[in-house]
């Protein structure tokens, strides 16, 4: 068993997610097409960034239509965990496998720099390695991740505790500044309603090696490392 | 040039030589290639020739001196001749490497200008069989307070951000520099790194006879036409107007072309790659054929299509984005289209390698162009009269002798606030600059951008320098200046510098004051590449990057832009410029001055370009930046900056930005005794840098720069919230906290991309 990495024309940090769990986290990883109906042997799902079919449309629209995303929300609906980052979060909401929508950042500019979040939720499969209140420093790089949703949507999210990751200072406050998008109530991430799958802006896969400046994307990214080997240690022999 | 022209040309018939300027030929270059084909050519065969005879793709005005430029090396792999330079990293891997420039599109329409410069290169780089890894950009502006500065800096950092980002190359530095002179032609040169393994190094090249032509990526339109011609021509007052001539760039069909052609050199079923740039087809076969002495067959008939009704002239000269030529044996035609099928690419099998010497057209069955491929490919080139304007020579001679302000801080808050010395931050940060998981250093975080190889333990570092304020008063210095400053910024991360592209950007060399310059700054491109151990690969050429302004033509400012590349041999090893620890020691290795001579001192306050550039003495220069390289690689130092434009003061401010740790400096150390204060602090002589540590490691450190026989002096410590400056003459003490000067520096560049 193994993560599949979707691959659609335009991703582009695919091979960083394989990168992140292959050489560095050592898991097995298998890249999976945009055609394929067939995940192969896949333990979980990651959908990474980039520009799938060139933001043609909207962010994220044309991917949600193709083949392999109807294997993913398969995948998701057995209860497989599923991981979308930056336009692979795009992706899953267009998919509806995530409520609300990614608009425009509110500077109307592409932002690349590192924010600071605060993890709202803990457990597995995504969020064992850290605790709820922790700050962990990722960075973001998106022209289109402004979260939005209707106020009722967005209520139950947080009544639900779906909130997963929010923008905030180094000290864990809320902060226009530190909102580098403008998202509603600060959201940077957020969970289904089973919480296997989670969709967020930031990318844990360039935070994980200290070279690059540092490694607290080892949480999530190991979290759900963990939470395979957990499930392999539960699965009958 | 219209297509509609063009045809009424060769209506007309015996009027063709009297419209060759139409080509973009002379009258006598008309003639020659008359002479050498044995009969006039027809309008299809003048307009290929007058694209390939372009200074854009002929050099027809450079390549005299460009032959003065050192090109050899043991490191070197590939030097000038293919799609990029390529040199060697060592271990099998090589990096591939070139600059081109995208100015007179970028002028037109800035967003599609910078956008295709970007594609451009990139295609240039996975040309040569390699994996693109960085973008950096060299961008000049006129003045930023000016609308139109702020318009074409918004729509060119917009354009580098939206093709750049969506490719997935991270764009990883850069320079950014203002100047009267660029006012209504900015410059836009883009240059793009790719690493590789040496035995997958492709070349542009036909091959041998019976090989196949295959046309892969985007279909052919009518945009663009006569780019090439169009690059080479004066922007005059209807040049907005020129849009069809520039192109319209789709970054993702980009990133199909790159991976699918990556796939295709890695699977080695391909005999040549070669990417379409300036005047099209016309310019990447006739070269491809060159480069293997051989001549082709083209069937203008099978090129992809975007529209119905394209002539040959049209399908030949168009310069639409995102294309490639390949080159594959017979036998191997299956596993080529397969990958390509893989990416869902348009392919479209063009012609045949032949065993004659032309390139010939085909439409029909009928030969519509037969033009000997030598002969195109071998412009005249032509050595101009030149002289060096009078008022240039005496703004040099003039010594300036500004009076002196009454506070040092003051001067210090202006200048790191000054346009081209304050933060571009806020236009990096609109860059992805960490796409591909291998961005050692952010940018603005030091001197040069330093990537990571995976796998390996070796890193790239890159930089981009040219200072249009020397290079204005003195050519030769300026160039000689820039190599120094990219070979410092190198030797400040910790990299050995390998080697050079250049980007020559100048006005019209038919004027000889022009031609002047581009003949000095040459030359000291040639003395400071030679002394310095880094041969030219390759590069660019753009000229006429003038404008009329009322009744005078304004030429840009001189402008020889330098890349260099280096290798850090452990990219682990690598210094930063932001000071890391309150009690760490500094010394500035290399001698203080007292020259001002093209200050951004005197420009900015007191409003003076004049003096002579500071002398460069390249054997300090290497030694200064061997010893600090030497102290980086063996783990001595991680802080290190060097001094460039704003002198000493601004070198050490900017390196108490990025942790908000202060310092205090004796500010005139190492400098002659009776240095005039503000010499001392903004002079801007080149051979030093500002380096840091633990005071437990001065005795090493100060051992290794005895040895290395280069003079140094303590500067002072770093610690506190704020920048202390300490004078002798007169005895008083500076004090700015950072916070303040930061905020200055932050402010100017983010004001105007608002307004933008």
């Amino acid at each position: 068993m193994s993560i599949a990495v979707v691959r659609f024309p335009g991703s582009n940090c695919d091979t960083d997610v394989l990168h992140a769990l292959g050489a560095v986290l050592a898991h097995p990883v298998h890249e999976v097409a945009h055609t394929d109906a067939d995940l192969g042997a896949a333990s979980a799902v990651i959908v990474p960034g980039g520009f799938s079919y060139g933001d043609h449309l909207r962010a994220g629209a044309l991917a949600a239509r193709s083949p392999v995303v109807a294997a993913v929300a398969a995948f998701a609906g057995r209860g497989g965990p599923v991981l979308g980052i930056c336009n692979g979060f795009q992706i899953l909401t267009e998919a509806r496998l995530l409520p609300g929508a990614l608009a425009r950042n509110d500077g109307l500019r592409f932002v690349c720099r590192d924010v600071h979040l605060r993890v709202e939720r803990d457990g597995p499969p995504f969020l064992s390695r850290t605790r709820r209140g922790e700050i962990v420093r990722l960075p973001v790089a998106h022209h289109d991740g402004r979260y939005v949703a209707p106020t009722e949507t967005l209520d139950r999210l947080e009544g639900e505790g779906r909130v997963a990751l929010r923008y905030v200072d180094a000290e864990g406050r809320r902060d226009p500044e530190a909102n580098p998008n403008g998202s509603d109530r600060a959201i940077a991430g957020v969970v289904n309603e089973a919480g296997n799958v989670l969709g967020m802006m930031p990318h844990p896969e360039r935070a994980v090696e200290p070279l690059l400046g540092g490694d607290d994307g080892l949480r999530i990214l190991g979290s759900l490392v963990d939470a395979l080997a957990g499930r392999a240690a539960e699965a009958p022999a | 040039m219209s297509g509609e022209r063009v045809h009424a040309a060769a209506a007309a018939g015996s009027d063709l030589r009297a419209r060759a300027s139409e080509f973009g030929l002379t009258a006598d270059e008309f003639d020659r290639i008359a002479a050498g084909m044995g009969r006039a050519p027809n309008a299809l065969e003048a307009a290929m020739a007058g694209a390939l005879w372009s200074e854009h793709c002929g050099y027809k005005n450079s390549r005299p001196l460009l032959r003065r430029l050192p090109t050899e090396g043991p490191q070197v792999l590939q030097g000038p001749g293919e799609n990029a330079g390529v040199v060697d990293l060592g271990d099998g891997l090589a990096l591939a490497f070139k600059m081109e420039s995208h100015n007179h599109p970028s002028a037109v329409e800035p967003v599609q200008g910078a956008a295709t410069g970007v594609g451009g290169i990139l295609r240039d780089i996975f040309a040569m069989g390699a994996r693109p890894i960085a973008v950096l950009d060299s961008l000049r502006f006129g003045p930023l307070e000016h609308p139109r500065t702020r318009y074409l800096l918004h729509g060119v950092v917009e354009g580098i951000a939206s093709y750049g980002n969506a490719v997935g190359v991270p764009t990883v530095g850069g320079d950014l520099a203002f100047h009267p002179g660029y006012l209504e032609n900015p410059l836009v040169n883009v240059m793009a790194l790719g690493v590789l393994r040496t035995e997958e190094l492709q070349s542009g090249t036909v091959g041998a006879p019976g090989n196949r032509l295959l046309y892969v990526g985007s279909r052919t339109g009518r945009d663009g036409l006569g780019g090439a011609v169009f690059a080479s021509a004066d922007l005059h007052g209807g040049s907005s107007e020129d849009r069809p001539a520039v192109q319209v760039g789709d970054p993702f069909l980009e990133k199909q072309l790159l991976e699918a052609t990556l796939a295709v050199t890695a699977a080695g079923v391909a005999v040549g790659v070669q990417d379409m740039g300036a005047a099209g087809l016309t310019s990447s076969v006739a070269e491809m054929a060159h480069r293997a002495g051989r001549g082709v067959d083209l069937d203008v008939d099978a090129v992809p299509r975007r529209e119905r009704g394209m002539t040959p002239f049209e399908v030949m000269l168009s310069e639409s984005q995102e294309r490639m030529v390949l080159t594959v044996e017979p036998g191997r035609e299956e596993e080529v289209v397969a990958i390509l099928d893989r990416y869902e690419l348009d392919h479209a099998w063009i012609g045949t390698v032949e065993d004659h010497d032309a390139f010939r057209v085909l439409s029909g069955g009928r030969v519509v162009a037969d033009l000997p491929v030598a002969l195109v490919n071998e412009p005249p080139a032509y050595e101009r009269d030149h002289h060096e304007d009078p008022a240039v020579a005496a703004a040099r001679a003039r010594r300036p002798d500004p009076q002196l302000p009454d506070d040092p801080g003051a001067v210090l808050e202006a200048l790191v606030a000054a346009p081209g010395l304050a933060s571009t931050e806020p236009i990096w940060r609109q860059f992805d600059h960490q796409v591909r998981t291998d961005t050692v250093v952010a940018p603005g975080a030091a001197d040069a951008a330093v990537l990571r190889i995976k796998g390996a333990r070796q890193g790239v570092a890159a930089t981009v320098d040219a200072n249009p304020r020397l290079a204005s008063l003195d050519p030769y210095a300026g160039a000689v200046l820039s190599v120094a400053e990219a070979y410092r910024n190198l030797s400040s991360v910790g990299a050995e510098p390998l080697g050079v592209t250049d980007n020559l950007n100048f006005g019209n060399p038919e004027r000889p004051t022009v031609y002047h310059q581009m003949v000095r700054a040459v030359d000291g491109l040639r003395d400071a590449c030679a002394a310095l151990g880094t041969p030219v690969t390759g590069g660019n050429v753009s000229l006429y990057n003038q404008w009329r302004d009322g009744d005078v033509d304004r030429a840009i400012p001189p402008s020889p832009t330098v890349g260099m590349v280096g290798v850090l041999p452990d990219v682990r090893r690598h210094a930063t410029l932001g000071l890391k620890r309150a009690g760490d020691r500094l010394w500035l290795v290399g001698e203080g001055t007292d020259e001002l001579g093209g200050s951004a001192y005197l420009a900015h306050l007191h409003g003076l370009e004049e003096g002579a550039p500071p002398a460069c003495d390249l054997a300090r220069e290497a030694a200064v930046g061997t010893v600090v390289r030497r102290l980086i690689q063996d783990g001595f130092i991680d802080t290190a900056h060097d001094v460039g434009e704003g002198g000493l003061a601004v070198a050490v401010a900017e390196m108490t930005f990025p942790n908000d740790v202060g310092a205090a400096i004796d500010a005139s150390a190492g400098a002659p005794t009776g240095t005039r204060w503000d010499a001392a602090l903004f002079g801007e002589a080149p051979g030093r840098i500002v380096i840091a540590a633990p005071p437990d490691r001065s005795d090493a450190i100060e051992a290794a720069l005895r040895t290395a026989g280069v003079p140094w002096s303590v500067l002072g410590r770093a610690g506190g919230d704020a920048l202390v400056l300490r004078l002798t003459d007169p005895d008083r003490t500076v004090r700015r906290p950072v916070a303040r000067l930061r905020s200055a520096h932050e402010a100017p560049i983010e004001e105007a991309l608002r307004d933008g």
